[in-house]
């Protein structure tokens, strides 16, 4: 990144970063290094010394069967959330690049749900997804109680899955969109020539010229549902019925902020973190490998 | 005629095609659909299952009731404020350093890109408690950092809880547009560096009457993210602001209803009215600046 | 192998009509090569015979088959695209080999040929290569072994030499003629570059603004050109272009006054019609001031080219070139000029047409024919 040309009034060029790095060690690094601290030590919430206990709040989230519970319904969210969007993301940006007529506008709606804050899309699949109103307990007048997330666990695990899925769908779908029409047209026009098909150019050749972008948004969508899907289980499920819907996010919260626990949430929190870094490391790795096809 | 992308006349394939994007559309579309038509009805014809598919007449009503009892218009001007104060913020923090950070030459620079650069691995969620202890007392890193320099000041507590600042700085405080910038500043050749100091202009001067204009379209792009994404903040509005003068319509949802474990039903119709009235401001925001909004989202987030 | 029909066809994009009315024949095993500036619509020609492009009006036969309702893979085109077209993902040997692949042919059969191309187009070494760990001369000869695989029975190339360097265009230009020669395949090759075009074709189509403006061999275009584009476009440097009015059966006066005499034989023009008088740079003699039929050229400046000199002069107010060909005369201030009566070339400057009389190159002519 080094540049010939380039100013050297030193006082100037401090100024200019002086803010965002105030902001950033306010809010980011001193948060970040209170949260290790708070993670090794116990403490009263406000004021009051802190008592250095070492590895003890680990030990006891490590051995905690609601903190695994936490962990496993996490991943079972990632995993099924993730598949879904990506899955159907794909889908439609390969319908979509086929540029058939009308595919602006159709393009133009998958848009819209990655605007809609979480929560909205929460509760609009709340109604959506109620056990007594909404569409899906139509299905209750086969049998009470054939869908109720109130109740069953699995059934508020399909509606919170559903509903980020829903919103991660649409940023999916910008995602692969933008890679399927950065590929050249001459790729696709070439494959034709060589007797390939529309679907076995799908397959041969735009899949895995996605792979990157298909690689990246799984990392992402990993993330973002272990981080982002607070509003939608604050407002549909609450993280029940019987902690079914527990996220590590969401039982940091209530661990920090309706248990008052700081130690415990701190050193949920550090463990979140690290899953979160660990996955960008991979992310950073990837990228600097997928350079090779340009 | 065949449609444009095409190569080859496949009718059957079409036909699925043209299917599965109408399949599509309706998955994009049915929720906000439902939730426009559940806030037209009165609370028993919302309460029918399946819900009716039209459009009541309780639309004005509704909207009136749910505006009135939450005060919603003061918390879509908090909101507003604060995606603005974000969008605003970001925009001119992100270009500044980003400026510094690419066009001057000193030491620490590789040092302050990374140290800005980290900030994307850790959302703002993950490390929630302790920003909420900061937002509490803001004055506590800074007595540190004056401590650090090797004096002691007593520095009164900053109490940011239930302020306009508390909510915008901690979001204002990423690497987003600062990479974005960057991205864009080392695409500028360095021919344009040195003629506009050979007309003898200064870095302010460059930055202000080059790099500005030429950023444009980059600052629309950011400036459409933001304001969605800071709009849709609803974790951190719900931790900072306990007074109810300061809550944003995002957090509003989750006051309006019933928690999904205990009590009633929630009272569908006016919920889903406030639910489209939070969704509106962004989604407004994403059809008009469609090619901001997809160019900013591609480009902050590689 | 295969030959081409193309009848008045047309093409237009929504309102915008591209191509014109094109008629054009393409004999078994010719060299075509399809010339013209940017955006004339060769790219559209050419890829409406592969497939890639409908056609709005007309009909294209390949082999005496109309081939205006098959798709590309069913037409036996194979091309060569402008900037190769590599699967990125695929190495070099998938590459080659995929439209076998496509094709369902075993794999052994497939290496075998993959192997076999390799080896003409002087690639074994690379197999396993991706096309990023490629030169630019590499990739283009992975493009063209990918064309000959399939043994098509016509080679379509758009541009394939535009993004090599000038060395590596003029090598590549003769392997790609020692390739036709052994293959003996249709070939149909766009381009804008008239050396590139005089140097492979066996017969060249001028096109400008979605028509063609000439077609037959190279000698013919450049001896001959049927209109004032054609003459300009082919050549370098270009022919000069003088306005003249007729003022006689056989004398023409130019803007500056002064006067030509023009063989009535070769050229059919009325008198008092307005006319361009082109002669190539070459062609122009220098001679002593007082010779008869000089004309006096202001010398703007002089470009040394080594074994030639190009000498930039104005004749009235009409810019004007001469070649030397051995640099023995500083050129300075004025020169005088005489331009040889056969030639010139003789253009209406109205319709652009050339102005043909009754002897023509009948010899050009008739070695075009064969
Ligand atoms: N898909 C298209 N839509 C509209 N106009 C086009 C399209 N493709 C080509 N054209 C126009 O057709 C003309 C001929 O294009 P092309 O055949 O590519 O020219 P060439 O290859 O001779 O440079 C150009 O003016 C170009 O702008
Ligand atoms: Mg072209």
């Amino acid at each position: 990144m080094d540049r010939r040309a380039t100013f050297s009034n030193l006082w100037l060029a401090g100024a200019l970063v002086a803010p965002q790095i105030l902001l950033v060690i306010v809010f980011f690094y001193w948060p970040t290094v209170q949260a290790l601290y708070w993670a090794f030590s116990t403490q009263p919430p406000f004021g009051g010394t802190n008592q250095w206990v070492g590895w003890q709040n680990f030990q006891q989230i490590f051995s905690d069967a609601v903190y695994w519970n936490s962990v496993q319904v996490s991943i079972v969210f990632a995993i099924l959330s993730t598949a879904l969007s990506i899955g159907m993301a794909l889908l439609l940006a390969l319908m979509i690049d086929r540029q058939l007529a009308g595919h602006k506008a159709y393009r133009f709606v998958y848009f819209w749900p990655y605007a809609i804050a979480a929560p909205a899309v929460g509760l609009a699949f709340r109604f959506i997804f109620a056990p007594d109103a909404g569409f899906v307990s139509a299905i209750n007048q086969l049998a009470p109680n054939l869908w109720n997330p109130a109740l069953k666990g699995w059934d508020a695990m399909l509606l919170i899955v559903i509903a980020n899925s829903w919103k991660m769908m649409a940023y999916n779908f910008i995602f692969f969109l933008a890679a399927l029409q950065s590929i050249p047209r001459g790729l696709i026009e070439a494959a034709a020539m060589d007797g390939s098909g529309v679907l076995r150019r799908a397959r041969d050749i735009q899949i895995p010229l996605l792979a990157p972008t298909l690689f990246f948004l799984l990392v992402i969508n990993i993330t973002e549902s272990f981080v982002d899907s607070f509003g939608i289980v604050d407002i549909t499920t609450g993280g029940g019925p019987a902690r079914a819907t527990d996220l590590m996010v969401f039982k940091i919260y209530s661990d920090g902020f309706k248990g008052l626990d700081y130690s415990m949430a701190a050193a949920q929190s550090i463990v979140l973190m690290f899953l979160v870094i660990g996955l960008t490391f991979v992310q950073f790795r990837y990228i600097e490998k997928r350079v090779h096809y340009a | 005629m065949r449609d444009a992308g095409m190569i080859e006349r496949a009718p059957l394939l079409n036909a699925v095609t043209h299917l599965l994007m109408i399949a599509g559309l309706l998955v994009a579309a049915f929720p906000i659909y439902v939730v426009f038509i559940a806030s037209t009805h009165d609370l028993p014809t919302v309460n029918r299952v399946p819900m009716p598919l039209w459009p009541g007449d309780h639309l004005v009503q509704n909207y009136a009731t749910v505006w009135n009892k939450s005060d919603f218009g003061a918390k879509m001007i908090n909101s507003l404020i604060v995606a603005l104060g974000v969008t605003i913020g970001k925009i001119t923090l992100a270009a500044l350093t980003a400026f510094s950070i690419v066009f001057f030459r000193y030491r620490a620079r590789m040092l302050i890109f990374w140290a800005i650069f980290i900030t994307l691995m850790l959302p703002l969620e993950v490390r929630i408690v302790p920003t909420y202890a900061v937002a509490a007392d803001v004055a506590e890193p800074l007595r540190w950092l004056v401590w650090l320099f090797g004096f002691e000041l007593g520095i009164a507590p900053i109490n940011l809880l239930n302020t306009y600042t508390g909510l915008i700085l901690p979001l204002v405080a990423t690497a987003t547009g600062t990479f974005l910038y960057r991205q864009f500043f080392l695409t500028i050749p360095d021919t344009l560096v040195e003629a506009a100091r050979m007309d003898g202009a200064g870095p302010l001067r460059f930055f202000w009457e080059h790099l500005i204009p030429l950023s444009r379209n980059n600052m629309a792009a950011l400036a459409t993210i933001m304001f969605v994404y800071a709009w849709n903040q609803y974790l951190w509005p719900l931790l900072i602001t306990t007074d109810a003068r300061m809550a944003t319509a995002t957090m509003q949802l989750q006051k309006i209803v019933p928690g999904p474990l205990f009590g009633q039903p929630p009272v569908w119709n006016e919920a889903m009215a406030a639910t489209l009235l939070v969704m509106m401001p962004p989604l407004l925001v994403v059809i008009f600046m469609q090619g901001a909004f997809v160019r900013g989202l591609v480009a902050t987030d590689k | 192998m295969a030959e081409i029909a193309i009848r008045n066809v047309e093409k237009s994009y929504g309102k915008t009509a591209v191509l014109h009315g094109v008629d054009l024949q393409i004999a078994n095993g010719e060299f075509l090569v399809i010339l013209g500036p940017s955006g004339c619509g060769k790219s559209t020609l050419l890829r409406m015979i592969a497939g890639l492009e409908g056609i709005t009006q007309g009909e294209i036969a390949i082999d005496g088959r109309v081939v205006n309702a098959l798709e590309p893979r069913e037409r036996g085109c194979a091309m060569v695209f402008q900037n190769y077209a590599l699967y990125p993902h695929m190495t070099v040997a998938e590459n080659i080999g995929y439209a076998l692949k496509v094709a369902g042919l075993p794999k052994a059969e497939r290496d075998r040929r993959v192997a076999e191309i390799a080896q003409i187009v002087g690639l074994e070494a690379f197999l396993a290569r991706r096309p990023s760990e490629l030169s630019g001369g590499q990739r283009q000869r992975v493009a063209m072994g990918r064309a000959m695989i399939r043994e098509p029975k016509v080679f379509l190339f758009d541009e394939p030499l535009s993004n090599l360097d000038a060395k590596l265009r003029v090598q590549m230009r003769l392997e790609i003629r020692r390739l036709h020669q052994r293959l003996q395949a249709t070939s149909v090759f766009v381009t804008h570059d008239q050396i590139e075009a005089m140097s492979l074709a066996d017969r060249i189509v001028v096109m400008n603004q979605g028509r063609i403006e000439q077609a037959g061999p190279p000698r013919l275009l450049y001896a001959e050109p049927a209109t004032r584009f054609v003459a300009a476009f082919l050549g370098a440097p270009a022919m000069n272009l003088l306005p003249a009015t007729m003022i006689a059966k056989n004398r023409a006066r130019m803007t500056d006054g002064t006067e030509i005499s023009l063989d009535p034989e070769r050229f059919a023009a009325e008198i008092g019609q307005a006319v361009e008088i082109g002669i190539r740079p070459e062609d122009v003699m220098i001679v002593w001031p007082g010779s008869e039929g000089a004309h006096q050229v202001e010398v703007e400046f002089t470009e040394d080219m080594g074994s030639s000199r190009l000498i930039h002069t104005r004749l009235g107010a009409t810019e004007f070139t001469v070649l030397q060909p051995t640099a023995q005369i500083e050129a300075e201030g004025a020169l005088h000029i005489t331009l040889p009566e056969d030639a010139i070339h003789l253009f209406d400057a109205g319709t652009g047409r050339r102005l043909a009389g009754k002897a023509t190159l009948i010899g050009l002519r008739a070695s075009a024919a064969a």
